[in-house]
């Protein structure tokens, strides 16, 4: 039968507490993960991990980290963009400064920079709330582009201002640069992916997620309750950069090889990685990457309906997808507020009272 | 999970369909939407109705019927690179991007795939040194060519003599925007004059702070290396400040029909450089008739005869010459990428062809070969006159000041080479 508890006895507590509890569940997980590890990476070719997954997974990692925040925590942040870029500089500088490092350390540490300098602009989150946090987010935001395109320092005085990825290997193959093969590139993101999602379900299980919750439900009630809101928030925002930071990093390495900050990570990218969030479902895991999926793969299945298959002209179908994407954050926001998530939660209640629903 | 799985299997479906008519395919990387679509647009028509009319009255170049892959950039780097991953499978002979940003991104990878680019008057100026950018063609002028166009333009106003004077370059905060500042800081300390920095942050829409500066310091001129919206508020700002027109110089990217339409007379006497003579030339009659009254025109045809209309065009008869080029060298009319690339770096613009071509004086003669993929790096000067809605050349083609450009180049080009382990060669 599809999606019951019954029969699946659980007889230690270790099975009683897994992720997954409902046997369905954990298959569906299994297979998704066996057929991203075994099977993409040898039909994979360049326009498929360039356009479509390399990118999906980049910003589930930037999702997931805004989730956290916004989602978990109910931290409003509008600094995303602006923490990329931090992640995408720090990894800039760690990959030409210490080039016989691995690049995996690199992209790792640069995800502990970002955690740094989002902790500190996480500390007006003690006195503002809502709205006013989303301003001094926001703020974060513009003070990190015009600091990277200010200072020569960060982009290592290169005339032109912009940063390029050297080329780096794991393992013998190249991961970043311009020979790096489509597959090479698809793993070491499906890898980084893999690891974050993992320790994010689990954070946001754990007491650590917990105290998050209950924070974002309300917060005097949680400190009467014993809930630290200094560590709580900073944690929450620490968790969130390195995330993103990650995401930063892998964005600026591996997918693009080069970018300019002001374009690459400019307020445009906050809003997008936001809308990821509140069109996946804002604290959900799965959301994160419902949401990534969405918003990347809208375009591209327009154009290719649009230009290939319809003959309209690109311009149309690019005006016509600003307007679908209005219309849908429209749409969830009044009608499911909790996004893909809420709708896949909502059909697995309905299978599981199948074919008896009261 | 499933839904999606369900989708990527459904998009895998529609993707799959290939080409296989035997055809010389043009990607064309355009943007006509977002705060650079009034200047993309007119471009990216010039570029795809040359084609048209070689496909209407020639049949094609060489018998071969040119088909033109359009994809949409919104001139943003992702975009950018997300099309030329959608259109590098199709066996595309060369692509032109149109976006300084989008270049850089796409140097790496066309000499990886072996794609040669051509980024006429933009993108990255130590690409004119064809021995470490082999797949990348700048021709005919680089940006740091156009700096020193501008700056030899105001030396011949002056009596060979700047020291003293204070120029202020304000531009584009972006790759593109920055590309003459190492050009102009080298002429300043050449020729004496004070070098003002202005950045304006993309897509330029305010740059009032910018413009108070200006109205302060009173700089002698105003170089703009700007695109899309911000050349129209540039324009407009610069008359509310009461800044003077004809010390106020655009590149080439800053001077065409939207841009100064929208400040109506206050734009009067505003100049920019340009790397083609405005006039109305022959060819463009045979575009309006046999492909915009065809009904063929990529756009209305409102365009035809702008600015970026005739630069688009330009660039399209650049890229059909090469296609000739490279057909005669390889002695059949299919070519494959490699060899379009020898046809452009054997090119050679000669005005009698560009006569023979009905756009007589279109721009300056030029060859390329494997040391050099910029060709001359001439521009002139124009102006703009409001009353009649016309750009009216002032001068003729202005030499840049080589000597200070090549050291440059080659000084870039060796860092480049260096960062990624180029050994500089002619293929």
């Amino acid at each position: 039968m599809l999606y019951r508890e019954a029969g699946d006895f659980k007889t230690t507590y270790a099975a009683d507490s897994q992720t997954f509890p409902i046997r369905s569940d954990r298959w569906r997980y299994f297979a998704v993960l066996a057929i991203a590890w075994g099977v993409i990476p040898f039909v994979i070719d360049d326009y498929w991990a360039n356009a479509i997954l390399v990118p999906f997974l980049i910003y589930s990692i930037a999702a997931i980290g805004l989730n956290i925040l916004t989602g978990y925590c109910g931290q409003v942040s509008l600094g995303t963009g602006g923490f990329m870029a931090v992640g995408a500089y720090s990894v800039y500088k760690l990959m030409t400064m210490f080039p016989e490092v691995s690049i995996v350390v690199h992209v790792i540490l640069a995800g502990g920079i970002t955690a740094l300098v989002g902790t500190a602009f996480g500390l007006p989150s003690l006195r503002i709330k809502g709205f006013y946090l989303a301003v001094a987010t926001l703020a974060a935001q513009f003070f990190l582009v015009w600091l990277f395109n200010k200072v020569g320092w960060f982009y290592n005085y290169s005339a032109s201002g912009q940063i390029s990825a050297p080329e780096r290997f794991v393992a013998g193959v190249a991961v970043t640069g311009a020979n790096t093969a489509p597959w090479a590139q698809y793993l070491i993101c499906l890898a980084f992916v893999t690891v974050c999602a993992i320790v994010a379900r689990n954070l946001t299980r754990g007491s650590v997620g917990r105290k998050w919750m209950a924070i974002r439900d309300m917060d005097i009630a949680a400190e009467i309750i014993g809930v630290n809101p200094l560590t709580a928030k900073l944690s929450a925002f620490a968790v969130s950069s390195f995330f993103i930071g990650i995401s930063g990093a892998l964005f600026f390495a591996v997918y693009l090889g080069a970018v300019e900050v002001g374009e690459a990570f400019g307020i445009q990218k906050s809003f997008l990685v936001l809308f990821m969030c509140i069109i996946g479902g804002l604290g959900s895991i799965f959301g994160s990457f419902a949401g990534a999926a969405f918003l990347v793969l809208l375009p591209v299945a327009l154009k290719v309906l649009g230009v290939d298959l319809l003959g309209w002209p690109s311009s149309t179908v690019a005006h016509l997808q600003l307007v679908a994407v209005g219309a849908l954050i429209m749409f969830f926001l009044i009608k499911e507020p909790h996004g893909l998530a809420q709708l896949w939660r909502v059909t697995k209640e309905k299978l599981r009272l199948w074919p008896f629903p009261y | 999970m499933t839904m999606k799985t369900l989708a990527t299997a459904a998009l895998a479906g529609l993707l799959a369909s290939g080409p296989a008519l035997a055809e010389l395919v043009i990607p064309d990387l355009s943007y006509r939407t977002g705060p650079y679509g009034a200047n993309g647009t007119p471009f990216s028509d010039g570029y795809q109705d040359y084609f048209a009319l070689l496909n209407a009255r020639d049949g094609g170049i060489g018998g071969e019927t040119i088909r033109i892959n359009e994809c949409e950039t919104a001139y943003n780097t992702e975009k950018g690179v997300e099309c030329y991953e959608a259109t590098k499978g199709d066996a595309p002979l060369v692509y032109q991007p149109l976006s300084t940003g989008i270049t850089y991104q796409l140097i790496p990878k066309v000499a990886a795939d072996q794609i040669p680019m051509h980024t006429l008057g933009y993108g990255r100026t130590s690409a004119a040194a064809g021995e470490t950018f082999p797949w990348v063609f700048n021709y005919p002028a680089t940006y740091w060519d156009a700096a020193s166009v501008a700056v030899n333009y105001l030396l011949s106003e002056n009596g060979d003599d700047l020291s003293g004077k204070t120029i202020a370059l304000i531009y584009h905060n972006s790759a593109y925007g920055k590309e003459p500042i190492r050009t102009l800081e080298e002429l300043s300390e050449k020729h004496g004059f004070t070098l003002t920095q202005l950045p304006v942050d993309p897509p330029g829409q305010e740059q009032k702070s910018q413009w108070l500066q200006i109205r302060r310091d009173r700089p002698d001129y105003v170089i703009m290396w700007g695109w899309g919206v911000q050349n129209q508020v540039a324009i407009q700002e610069a008359a509310n400040v009461g800044y003077p027109m004809d010390q106020f110089i655009g590149n080439w990217w800053a001077g065409a029909e939207p841009d100064v339409m929208a400040a109506g007379m206050a734009a009067d006497g505003y100049k920019s450089l340009n790397m083609n003579r405005i006039q109305n030339y022959p060819v463009l009659d045979e575009i309006r008739a046999q492909v915009i009254d065809a009904g063929n025109g990529a756009g209305d045809g409102s365009n035809v005869g702008t600015v970026l209309y005739i630069r688009g065009m330009y660039t399209a008869m650049l890229a059909a010459e090469a296609i000739a080029k490279a057909q005669e060298l390889a002695g059949s009319p299919q070519i494959t990428a490699a060899q379009m690339r020898d046809g452009m770096e054997a090119l050679e613009i000669t005005n009698a062809r560009m006569a023979e071509l009905g756009m007589e004086g279109i721009g300056p003669e030029f060859t390329v070969s494997c040391e050099n993929h910029s060709g001359s790096g001439e521009g002139l000067v124009q102006q703009w006159n409001a009353a009649e809605q016309v750009w009216v050349p002032l001068t003729d083609f202005i030499a840049p000041d080589k000597s200070v450009i090549d050291p440059l180049i080659a000084e870039d080009a060796a860092a480049y080479a260096a960062e990624n382990g180029i050994t500089p060669g002619c293929l």
